[in-house]
C-alpha cells in the first residue's frame, strides 16, 4: 500500500520538475505548460490529503472541491494566457522570453 | 491502489514531466504533458477520487492540451535553435529545485508513515446516516459503494452552491476577455 508520504513526495517532485522547468526554459509556451504541472501536482496532494483523512468514514469531499475549482481556474487561465500570447507574437513575431524586453529597466 | 500500480503511474507521470522540460519541440512537450497527465488521473482513480481522475483527462488532456496544441500550430514554431545557455538562470533553477526537493525530503522523513484508511461495508454503512434514507447517496452507502459523483454533486451544490456560481461568472469572462484580446485592432 502506498502511504501518504509516497503521495506527497511524487506530488512534490511533479512541482520542482514544473519549477525547473518554469526557470529554465525560454518558450512561453512551454513555461506555461510546466505552469500546469505545478498545478497539478498542488491538486495530487490535496487529493491525497483528502483521502487519508476521511470525514465520517468518507474521503473529505471539501479537499476535492478545491480540486475542482482550481481545475475550472486553470482552465480559464490557459483561455486567457494564451490569448494573451496569440497577442504578444502579433505585435512581436516572437514568443521567446529572452527576446521580450521591452519592459526591462 | 497496490503499490506497483502507484509506482508504475507515479513514474509514467514524473518521466512525462521530465520530457516536457527536456524536448525542444512544443509538440512533442505538449503530448509528454498529456502522458503526464494520463498518469497523474491514474493516481487520483487509485485514491477513489473517480470525478477527479475523469475531469483531469477531460478538462486537461481532452480541452487544455487541444488548445495548447492549436495555439502551437497556429504560430507555427520550429524546434528552438541550440542557443547558448545563460549560466546564471541555469545555475538559479537547478539550485532553487535542489533546495526544495532537499527540503521536501527533510519533511517527509520526519513524517509518520499512514496508510489510507479502509472505505469497506463498514466503515462506508456507517457514513449513511448523515444522508436521506432511501435516498441515492445513502442506498449505494449501505450496500458498500463508494457514490463519489453524487456525494460532490451533494457538496457542490449544498456547501459550496456561492463559489460555483462566482465560477461561472469568471467563466463568462474569461470568455469574453479571450475574444477582446484575440480581436484584431481596427488602428
Amino acid at each position: 500500500m502506498a502511504t501518504l508520504n509516497d503521495y506527497l513526495l511524487v506530488s512534490g517532485l511533479l512541482f520542482a520538475i514544473g519549477l525547473a522547468g518554469v526557470v529554465l526554459r525560454r518558450n512561453i509556451i512551454v513555461v506555461f505548460m510546466c505552469l500546469e504541472l505545478m498545478l497539478s501536482a498542488a491538486n495530487l496532494s490535496l487529493v491525497a490529503f483528502s483521502r487519508f483523512h476521511p470525514v465520517n468514514g468518507l474521503p473529505d469531499y471539501n479537499g476535492q472541491m478545491l480540486v475542482f475549482f482550481v481545475i475550472t481556474v486553470a482552465a480559464a487561465e490557459v483561455a486567457v494566457g494564451l490569448a494573451i500570447i496569440v497577442a504578444l507574437y502579433r505585435a512581436r513575431q516572437t514568443i521567446h522570453t529572452d527576446e521580450l524586453t521591452s519592459l526591462q529597466g | 491502489m497496490p503499490s506497483f500500480l502507484f509506482w508504475l503511474f507515479a513514474v509514467l507521470m514524473l518521466a512525462g514531466g521530465v520530457a516536457v522540460v527536456a524536448f525542444r519541440n512544443p509538440v512533442s512537450s505538449a503530448m509528454s504533458v498529456v502522458a503526464s497527465f494520463v498518469g497523474l488521473a491514474a493516481l487520483f482513480v487509485g485514491l477513489s477520487a473517480f470525478f477527479v481522475g475523469i475531469i483531469q483527462i477531460l478538462v486537461y488532456t481532452g480541452a487544455v492540451m487541444v488548445l495548447f496544441l492549436f495555439i502551437i500550430m497556429l504560430l507555427d514554431l520550429k524546434d528552438e535553435q541550440k542557443r547558448a545557455p545563460k549560466l546564471a538562470p541555469v545555475a538559479a533553477g537547478f539550485a532553487l529545485v535542489i533546495a526544495f526537493v532537499i527540503q521536501l525530503v527533510g519533511v517527509l522523513a520526519k513524517m509518520p508513515a499512514t496508510t489510507a484508511p479502509k472505505l469497506d461495508q463498514a466503515a462506508l454503512a456507517s457514513a449513511a446516516g448523515g444522508f436521506n434514507e432511501g435516498g441515492k447517496i445513502a442506498t449505494a452507502l449501505t450496500a458498500g459503494r463508494l457514490p463519489d459523483v453524487q456525494l460532490i454533486g451533494h457538496t457542490l451544490f449544498t456547501q459550496y452552491n456561492l463559489p460555483l456560481q462566482i465560477l461561472g461568472v469568471l467563466l463568462l469572462v474569461a470568455t469574453v476577455g479571450v475574444v477582446v484580446l484575440s480581436k484584431k485592432h481596427a488602428d
